[in-house]
Parts: C-alpha cells; structure tokens; sequence
C-alpha cells in the first residue's frame, strides 16, 4: 500500500476569519493588534517557520508543508537519499553504516536482530510474532527511506499489550531490553499498545553494538494513558534509526519520551497522529552528545482532529569535539483541527567548545481556531564566564559543571515520572559528565 | 587577623595586537577590619587588579606576588582562592541558566565550609539577608542572574558576601549602574558585613559618591597602572572636588 499524503491547498479565507488565540513565539505575542496583512498575520504566518532553509518568502502557499511528505510501506518508492533533502540534510550519511543504502549496489539489512529480553507485570502480554501478523501496521506508515527499510525486512515483531482497563502503576513498569548483536545492518520492529482505559508504562531499553533500523508503533487506545520511554543507551560505535509512530485515540493521553546517550549516530524521528477529539500528547526528550556522536531527534505532531492538545519538551547537553545534536520539531495544525492546543520547546546547552547543535521548530497553521500554538528554541553556551563565577564562590570546575547540566537536564528528568527510571538517568548523565574531556 | 599582601605586581593581558602591560608594579597590604577605597579613572587597571586577585585566567602575572597570611594566593586555583577566604563581587555578574539561586548559594556554601549547611538554620539565614537586601523572596527559585535588572545582579553579590563569610572581599565597581536607593541597600549590606568583623576590604569604584556610604581607611589612586597616590579618607574627599585632572590623565576620552 502505497499512500502519498495530500498536499493541503492554501485558503486564505481562513486566516482573514480570525486571530490566533494565545499563539507566542519567544516572547512575541499575537494580538488583535495585529491585523491579518502585517507581518505576524495573516499568510506569512501560514507558512511559518524558523531556521529552515527551504522555506521562501512566506507568502500564499505553505512551502514544503509536513502533510506533503511521502509515506510508504515499500522500499522502493523512496528515491536514493542524496543528503541535500530536507529531512536528511542535518544526517552524515556516511555513518550511518549502509541503512541508509539497503537495495542499493547489493547493500542488505539480514544482519541478526537485537536480542528482546523482557519484564512486565503479569497482565501485560509480550509476544514475539512473524511479519503477517495484523496488528503490524496499524499506528503508522514509514516517513523515509530507512525506515521503509527496516520495515520490509524485519523478520519477527515484538508486540507489548496492556489489557483493557489495564491500570499499571509507576512501579510496575514493562521493560524490553533491546541488546544489539553486532554491526552488521539489522531490521527491528516493535508494537505497543494500551488498549481501552488501560494505563501503564512500557520502558523500551536498547544496549549493546548494532547498526539498527527500527519501526516503533505505539497504539494509544480510547480513554488509555500511556507512557513509552525509549532509552537509547548503546556502545559507541552503534548505528540506531528510530521511526517511532504515535496513534492516540479519543480522550486518550500518551507520554513519549526519547532519552538519547550512547551511540555513534542516533536518529530518532517520534511522530503523533490523533485518531478523534480530546487526545493528549506530551513528547519529552532529553540527549547527551558527547565528543563525536551525532544525536538527531525530528518529531512530528500532526494536528489532524479537534480540540487536541501537544506539548514537546526536549533538552539536551553537548560536550567534545564534533558533538552535534539535531533536534527538528514540526507541528501541523490541519484546518480541520479546531480548539487545538500545542506548545514546543526545545533548549541546548554546549558545554565546550567544537559541540554543535541544531534546532529548528517549524510550526504550520491551517486554521486560527486554536487555543495556543507556539513553540520555543534556543541554545547556550556554559562559557569560561560562568565557569569562573561559579569557581570565585568556592566551586570547583567539575562540580560546576555538574551544577550547570544537572539544574538543566532535571527539568526534563523530572517530568518522567518514573522513579526507577528517574534514578538511572541521573546516574546516566552523572556518568556522561564523568567523561568531560579536559 | 588575616593579611592580604599584593607586592610589586606587573599584569599582562593578551590581544590580537600583542601583549599589553596593564598593572605595573602595584603595592597593597590589606588586614582584616580595614576598608581600602582603590579611585582612578578608567583603563588605570583597577578591575584587572580585582579580576587577578580572584585569578581570571585571561590575566597573567608576569611578576610579584599576591600573598593571603603568606599562602602563595599565585599559585591557587580560583576556587581554592574562594576556599581560602577570597570573594570578588562582580562588575557584571553572570548568568548562569538551569541553576537556581537556592542551588548555587547552598553548593558554594557547602563547598566554601568544607560541609553542607543546617538545612534549617541555612534557609533561615537566607530568607533574612535576602530580605535585608530588598530581594524578593521568588528570587530563591529563580536561575542565577538570569534576567537579572543590573541593581538585582549587585544586590545578589553583597548576598553572596553576606553568606559566605570571607576574610577579604574585593568589590569590583558594585556601584556603577545603581540608583540612589540601590545604592543604599546594598551599601548597608557592605557594612553589616563589616560590622560583622574579620573583614577586609577592597571597594573599587569609578566615583566618590559610594564613599559617602561605605567609609573608607584608606584610599588609593591608581593611574596608568600603579599607585600615583595614597592615603586616608581625606583623600578622597579631596578627588570628590578637584577629579582625577591633576593626575594628568585625559578623563574625557574614555569615560
């Protein structure tokens, strides 16, 4: 099944209509003070967005909307990646070890799959399934070329149910270990799902040496609450891309959460479709770029159905020479999606010198019936200047260091809720510091 | 009694156009319980004398020696200067994003004591000198100067001073930028912890006006980097009237 999404035509009559309720961007308030024609309405809004160098003037038509992008199950309908595509500019294509090249000149994704060891509560069932099985395929269709890869040559799935009225508590928590089984190009796939009014957590834990690409479909039922954290914690010469697809039914609330921290290339790309109203979508992430490692994180929350809420919170540390972090958030908010409620925020903090990031939010609005959009980014530096500061008050640099990354990083290892969880990320960072080049 | 030696120091910074002298040969002893007023206009190396004291690496030292009851202060690390007994209050204090105040004034503490504070008497001491200072108490949980007003980041400092208990604080232009009533404030502060005893300290400022606040034993006039002259309160009084004309030194062009 091949579906290529419809590129949604400009109505400008929607904008003439109203204001954007409550929209902020950094600070910048709309108001009624601005009238649809000056620069923070009207059109030029439509189109918004920042950073991105494939976005034009800005006005009448939503350049390169998110809704237009190709989705395929096959392989085959993906063109070559050549680097110079939006969604792969930011990406060293040549670290990411051949998944970026499977059916090319030979190239194959048949190495052995990370070894899937669990532990759940008794209610939860895991399953290990072939690829016929029917609930593969039911959260989401892959968005590149890589996971379309993974997705074709996958040989087993791994399934996590909650039950209906499943009502898990933050102790009593699903754990799949993931441990990679060497570098040769490995296909993975995984499904979670909460069915009716169940809640509970599910801890995706990935480990070991792998050149990895993995589709991740998280089924979120009607009136579910769902938390997915997914730990990227492996050997540094590991390959991951992540495709992670979020379906949230009605009244249901999904709490997604990304934690990227070893690996050579990470690639995580969350995205989040609403099936019906009232669904609640929080996307939390926190990575720890050291020297040399290339953590990318692109999500992707589509707007689709009304009175829908999103917020994404991401945060990241880099430290070491030629440390990049990406990080991409696109919202969509369709013309069909009244009442929708949505916020992003992305901060970076660059530890030493030689570290890069990244971060471009692009928000795209279709209709001003909404109750808030807006998004944040930005990125500091812990300088000399604040190191010597803290350290005339008695501190010493590595404790500074600490101070600053830990006050920083908390905010978002606080929101996870999960106290074993919260423990072993702080002990992660603390162990990520430890490794300060001097 | 503690005593804070500064001999013949000669201080270099490095720029792109080559290595500039900044201090040339600076004399200074300071006890404990005495106030040291250093004047002089701008560029005379009053701020890098404070900025070396606390061991800014963008300052070398290319001779003489700074010496704290006859440690080698030289040979420390900044922090270790402020574990000894040092403070500098910053001219422009910086942010410092992710960390709250609460944080950081509990982490110097701990680090300057060698151990953690009594949590309760610790909260308690804060919360009273904040309020001494005129600081509200939300300024507890916000980010260390972080969207500050300048008066704010000067009040922070003399809290700072308050609560860590130094032998010897150096107070770098803390008047520059504050109104009349800031001014005030934080100048009683500067005072209570002088009243509080085993203090010595070195006021740096641009202006006379602050002295009329803070009163100094000694003053000193810096120009083009060294001593031009010194003495008591007097002089001081003395610059009040007349200016830094009579050093010959043309004010205008860099004030």
């Amino acid at each position: 099944m091949t579906e290529l999404t419809q590129e949604h035509a400009t109505d400008s009559k929607a904008w003439s209509q109203d204001f954007i309720k409550g929209m902020t961007e950094e600070g910048e308030s709309l108001s009624e003070i601005n009238p649809e024609s000056g620069p923070l309405g009207g059109s030029a809004a439509k189109a918004h967005s920042h950073g991105g160098d494939s976005h034009g003037g800005g006005v009448g038509v939503p350049d390169s909307s998110r809704a237009g992008r190709l989705t395929s199950y096959k392989l085959a309908d993906f063109p070559a990646i050549t680097g110079r595509e939006e969604d792969w500019r930011f990406t060293p294509l040549k670290r990411l070890r051949g998944l970026d090249r499977v059916g090319i000149k030979g190239q194959e994704i048949n190495g052995p799959a990370p070894l899937v060891e669990f532990s759940s509560p008794d209610a939860v069932s895991v399953e290990t399934v072939g690829r016929d099985d029917v609930r593969i395929g039911s959260a989401g269709i892959p968005e590149d070329r890589v996971a379309a890869a993974a997705w074709e040559h996958f040989s087993e799935a791994t399934i996590v149910t909650l039950p209906a009225n499943y009502e898990g508590t933050i102790d009593d928590i699903t754990t799949l270990t993931l441990t990679g089984q060497g570098d040769a190009p490995a296909a993975a796939h995984v499904v979670i799902e909460a069915k009716q009014f169940a809640t509970g957590v599910v801890v995706l834990d990935h480990r070991g040496t792998a050149v990895l690409s993995e589709n991740v479909e998280v089924l979120v039922g009607d009136g579910a609450n769902l938390t997915v954290v997914s730990i990227q914690d492996w050997n540094d010469d590991a390959v991951h891309a992540s495709a992670q697809h979020i379906k949230v039914g009605r009244d249901a609330k999904v709490k997604h959460v990304v934690i990227n921290l070893g690996g050579n290339l990470l690639r995580t790309t969350p995205s989040a479709r609403y099936t019906s109203t009232g669904g609640d979508v929080e996307m939390l992430g926190l990575y720890f770029a050291d020297a040399g490692q290339h953590l990318e994180q692109r999500l992707f929350v589509d707007h689709s159905t009304k009175h829908c809420k999103s917020r994404v919170t991401y945060k990241g540390a880099l430290q070491g020479d030629s440390a990049h972090a990406v990080w991409i958030g696109d919202v969509l908010i369709r013309a069909e999606a009244e009442g929708t409620d949505t916020y992003e925020l992305n901060r970076n903090l660059i530890l030493t010198r030689g570290a890069r990031a990244d971060s471009v939010p692009n928000l795209e609005i279709e209709t001003g019936l909404i109750e808030g959009a807006g998004h944040a980014s930005a990125t500091g530096r812990f300088d000399d200047e604040q190191l010597f500061y803290l350290q005339t008050r008695g501190i010493e640099e590595s404790v500074a260091r600490r101070l600053v990354v830990r006050g920083f990083l908390n905010e978002v290892i606080q929101q996870i809720r999960v106290p074993a969880l919260e423990e072993r990320l702080r002990e992660s960072v603390e162990r990520e510091l430890a490794a300060t080049p001097v | 009694m503690s005593t804070l030696e500064i001999k013949d120091l000669h201080v270099s910074i490095t720029t792109e156009q080559g290595t500039k002298a900044i201090l040339k040969g600076v004399s200074l002893t300071i006890k404990t319980g005495e106030t040291h007023a250093i004047m002089g206009p701008n560029g005379s190396g009053k701020s890098t004398l404070a900025s070396t004291i606390a061991g800014h690496p963008r300052y070398n030292v290319d001779s003489g020696t700074i010496t704290l009851d006859g440690e080698d202060v030289l040979a420390m690390t900044v922090d270790q200067r402020a574990r000894a007994g040092l403070f500098l209050a910053m001219q422009y204090p910086v942010e410092i994003p992710g960390v709250t105040m609460t944080n950081f004034l509990r982490t110097a503490k701990t680090a300057i004591e060698g151990e953690a504070p009594k949590l309760r008497t610790w909260t308690k001491d804060v919360k009273a000198a904040m309020a001494q200072l005129r600081i509200e108490p939300e300024f507890a949980e916000r980010n260390v100067n972080e969207g500050f007003s300048g008066g704010e980041k000067k009040r922070h400092e003399i809290l700072q001073l308050e609560l860590l208990h130094p032998k010897f604080a150096v107070l770098d232009e803390t008047d520059s930028g504050l109104d009349v009533d800031a001014l005030k404030v934080v100048s009683e502060g500067v005072n209570r912890a002088i009243d509080a005893g085993g203090l010595g300290t070195i006021l740096i400022t641009h202006y006379t006006r602050i002295l009329r606040y803070i009163k100094p034993d000694f003053v000193h006039v810096f120009v083009d980097g060294s001593i031009a002259e010194q003495g008591g309160p007097e002089l001081a009084d003395r610059l009040e009237a007349e200016g830094y004309d009579r050093y010959q030194v043309a004010e205008t062009a860099s004030a």
